[in-house]
C-alpha cells in the first residue's frame, strides 16, 4: 500500500511544491476504486450519516428521552403518524411503551450503540496490536505461549463469554448498580473477549515485515525494540487493521444489541438501539410492531453499511488476513 | 502423532483446570449456601458451627478439591429452584438445545456447500451475486431480529407456524424426550432452528465460496483441466475435497459457537433448553445451576475443539503434528 501511496508523489520534479495531503490522497488506490465503486459511495454516506445522528442527536432529537418531565405515559404506544387513524403528528415515528418518542429515543439509541462499537474496538485493538506485535516480533517461547492463550480464547465464542461475565456480574451486583455500570461492562466485556482478532492478524503481518531490511537498518542503528515495533512495523501493519476494524465495530455494535436483547446490556431507561427492540418485542404480539421494527431496520441499516465498507476495503487494501 | 495427540488432550486438560477454578470461584462468592439453608432465626454461633461442619472455613484450595472430587464423580450440588441435581437439570435441557443445533447444522450443510460451490464455479452468474448479496445482509442481522421477523411473519401474520415451546414430544431411550419424532415437534423446529441457521449459513457460504475459488487456481486443478478430465469430476472430486479440509475447522470452532447463540434463540421462541434455563438460574441466582452449566457448556467447547484438531491433523496429512515451527 505505501509504494502505491509515495510513487506519484516521487514522481513529482523536485522544484514544484509538495503535493497536498488531500491531493496525494486523490492519487492513490483506494480513491479510485471509491469514485468507481457506487456501493462503497452509498455505504460511506449513509454512515457518515449515521455519524451526524449520533454526535448531534440531542441537537437533532425533538425530544429529550431521559427527562422523565418530557414523558407522558398517555401517549404510550402510539403508531407512527402515517397511520391516519391513531397516528400523532407530534411523533412521526410513533411512541414507545413508556410514552417516549421513538425518533428521539433512537437517535439516543443510535450514539450509544455507536459509542459502545467504537470504543470497545478501540479497546481490542490497543491490546490486540500491542500482543501481536510483541508476540511476532519476539517470537520464541513468548510467541508460542500468547497465541495458544489466544486460540483458546478464540475457542470459546465472545457471545459466549459475555453472556457468562455479564450474567455473572449482574447476579452478584444486583441489577440496580448493573444498570449504572452498564456501559463499561459491555466496553470491557466486548473489548477484552475480541483481542485475539487483532493479536493474530498483526502477528501475521509483523512476522513478514520482520524479515524486511529496514527492520534490520534500524536494529543496526540500535534503536530501541519497542521503538522498532512501535515507530517502524506497526506503519507498515495498518491496512490490515483498518480493513478488520470496520468488521469488528459492526460485529460489536451486532454483540451489543444482542446482550441488550438479553436483559444483560443496556437498561431501559438509557436504551440502546438492541433494548429498544427487546422491549418492542413484548409488544410485538399486540400488533404495536414499530416499537420492534423501526430500531431494527435502523441497526441493520448501520450493520450492513459497516460490512459492506469492510468489504470494499478487503478488496482494495487485499491485506494478507489471519485464515481459519 | 501420539505427541500431537497428548499436547492436545493435556491442552484440554488446563482448559478445564482453568474453568473449573473459576466456576468454583463464582460459586464460592455468589450467594452464601447458609442462608439457603437455615432460617433467619439462628444464632451467629450456630451458623459458625453449621460452617465448620459443612467445611465453608477450609482454605481455598481444600474446598476446591473437594469440588472437583464431586465434579468428577458427576455431583455438581443441588439446583436451589428445582430440588434436583444440578447435573440431571442441565442434561434433561441439553437434549432440547442439541436438537436445535443439529437441525440448525443440517440446513447449514445442506445449503452452504452447493451455494458456495456454486458461486465458486460461476461467479459472475446472477445467481451467485444474489446469493452473496443474501449472505452480506445475513451476516449483518443480529440473529434474535431475525427470530422475531420469523415469529412476526410466520407466526402472527400468516399463522402458519407455532411461536413458541417444543410442542409435542416423544419419550426416547434414557430420558431423551426428542422433537424429531412427532409432527408437532417438528413443526416448532422449523423456526428455531432456521433462525439459529441464519447467522452461519452466510459464513460459510461465504468461506467455502473464496476456499474454493483458491483451490480453483492451484496448480494441480489445472493441470487436471489440461488433462482433459470432466469437469465435475475436477469441481467435486479434487477441488471440492480440499476446499473442505479448512472448512472442517472452522464448522468444528462454529459448533461451539452455536450453542452460545441458542441462549438468544431459546430466549425468543421460548425454547426449554439449556440456554434459557441458564438466564433463569441467573435471574434466580441459583448458583450450583450457574456452575453446573458453566462446566457442561466448557466442556462441550472443550471436547469438539480437541476433536476437530485431532480430527484436522488425521485428515491433512501436511498439518504439522509435532508442532514444530
Amino acid at each position: 500500500m505505501t509504494t502505491q501511496n509515495q510513487t506519484p508523489a516521487s514522481k513529482m520534479p523536485a522544484a514544484e511544491k509538495a503535493p497536498s495531503a488531500w491531493q496525494r490522497f486523490k492519487d492513490t488506490h483506494v480513491w479510485h476504486s471509491f469514485i468507481k465503486d457506487r456501493v462503497a459511495q452509498i455505504s460511506l454516506t449513509i454512515f457518515i450519516g449515521y455519524v451526524i445522528m449520533a454526535l448531534f442527536a440531542p441537537a437533532i432529537a425533538p425530544f429529550d428521552p431521559y427527562d422523565p418531565t418530557q414523558i407522558d405515559i398517555m401517549n404510550s404506544e402510539l403508531p407512527p403518524s402515517w397511520d391516519e387513524e391513531m397516528g400523532d403528528e407530534q411523533f412521526w415515528l410513533g411512541t414507545d411503551a413508556q410514552g417516549r418518542d421513538l425518533w428521539s429515543t433512537i437517535l439516543y439509541g443510535t450514539r450509544i450503540s455507536l459509542t459502545i462499537g467504537i470504543c470497545a474496538v478501540l479497546l481490542q485493538a490497543t491490546i490486540g496490536i500491542i500482543i501481536g506485535l510483541i508476540a511476532g516480533y519476539r517470537g520464541g517461547r513468548v510467541d508460542s505461549i500468547l497465541m495458544r492463550f489466544a486460540d483458546v480464547q478464540l475457542s470459546f465464542s465472545t457471545m459466549m463469554v459475555a453472556i457468562v461475565v455479564l450474567a455473572i456480574f449482574q447476579a452478584s451486583f444486583g441489577t440496580e448498580l448493573y444498570q449504572d455500570l452498564a456501559m463499561v461492562m459491555l466496553i470491557l466485556v466486548i473489548g477484552i473477549a475480541e483481542w485475539p482478532q487483532y493479536a493474530r492478524t498483526i502477528r501475521a503481518s509483523v512476522l513478514a515485515e520482520k524479515k524486511k531490511e529496514y527492520v534490520d537498518a534500524a536494529r543496526v542503528m540500535g534503536l530501541g525494540q519497542i521503538r522498532i515495533m512501535f515507530r517502524h512495523i506497526l506503519p507498515n501493519t495498518l491496512s490490515p487493521i483498518l480493513v478488520i476494524s470496520t468488521v469488528q465495530v459492526a460485529n460489536a455494535i451486532i454483540s451489543e444489541a444482542s446482550l441488550s436483547f438479553l436483559g444483560l446490556g443496556m437498561p431501559v431507561s438509557q436504551p440502546s438501539l438492541g433494548s429498544l427492540i427487546s422491549s418492542g418485542f413484548e409488544y410485538i404480539f399486540s400488533g404495536a410492531w414499530w416499537i420492534t421494527v423501526i430500531p431494527g431496520i435502523v441497526l441493520v441499516v448501520l450493520v450492513l453499511v459497516m460490512n459492506l465498507l469492510g468489504d470494499w476495503l478487503r478488496d482494495v487494501l487485499n491485506p494478507k488476513l489471519y485464515k481459519g | 502423532m501420539i505427541a500431537f495427540f497428548i499436547k492436545r488432550l493435556a491442552q484440554a486438560v488446563v482448559v478445564m483446570f482453568v474453568i473449573s477454578i473459576i466456576s468454583f470461584s463464582i460459586q464460592d462468592n455468589l450467594g452464601d449456601p447458609l442462608q439457603e439453608m437455615v432460617g433467619q432465626s439462628v444464632s451467629e454461633a450456630e451458623r459458625q458451627q453449621l460452617r465448620d461442619e459443612l467445611g465453608l472455613n477450609d482454605p481455598f484450595f481444600v474446598q476446591y478439591g473437594r469440588f472437583v472430587k464431586n465434579a468428577l464423580q458427576g455431583d455438581l450440588g443441588t439446583s436451589y429452584f428445582f430440588k434436583e441435581p444440578a447435573l440431571d437439570v442441565i442434561l434433561g435441557k441439553l437434549t432440547a438445545t442439541l436438537e436445535l443445533v443439529f437441525g440448525a447444522s443440517l440446513i447449514i450443510v445442506f445449503l452452504s456447500v452447493p451455494l458456495g460451490v456454486y458461486s465458486a464455479i460461476n461467479p459472475q452468474s446472477w445467481f451467485s451475486k444474489a446469493v452473496m448479496g443474501f449472505s452480506i445482509i445475513g451476516i449483518s442481522v443480529p440473529v434474535f431480529l431475525t427470530a422475531i421477523g420469523l415469529i412476526y411473519f410466520f407466526s402472527i401474520e400468516l399463522g402458519w407456524m407455532p411461536s413458541f415451546g417444543r410442542g409435542e414430544t416423544r419419550e426416547m431411550f434414557w430420558g431423551w424426550e426428542s422433537g424429531f419424532f412427532t409432527w408437532d415437534g417438528l413443526a416448532h423446529l422449523v423456526l428455531p432452528c432456521i433462525s439459529l441457521a441464519s447467522i452461519m449459513l452466510p459464513l460459510f457460504i461465504r468461506l467455502i465460496r473464496a476456499e474454493m475459488m483458491e483451490v480453483l487456481q492451484s496448480e494441480y486443478v489445472k493441470f487436471a483441466w489440461a488433462k482433459g478430465l470432466n469437469p465435475r469430476r475436477i469441481y467435486f472430486l479434487h477441488a471440492l475435497k480440499n476446499t473442505m479440509l479448512p472448512v472442517i475447522t472452522v464448522g468444528g470452532v462454529q459448533i461451539g459457537t452455536m450453542v452460545a447463540y441458542t441462549i438468544l434463540t431459546e430466549t425468543v421462541f421460548q425454547w426449554p433448553g439449556m440456554g434459557f434455563m441458564f438466564l433463569e438460574a441467573i435471574n434466580r441466582v441459583d448458583t450450583p445451576l450457574i456452575v453446573a452449566y458453566l462446566i457442561v457448556v466448557g466442556a462441550i467447547f472443550v471436547i469438539t475443539n480437541t476433536i476437530v484438531d485431532l480430527i484436522y491433523g488425521l485428515v491433512n496429512p501436511t498439518v504439522n503434528l509435532a508442532g514444530k515451527k
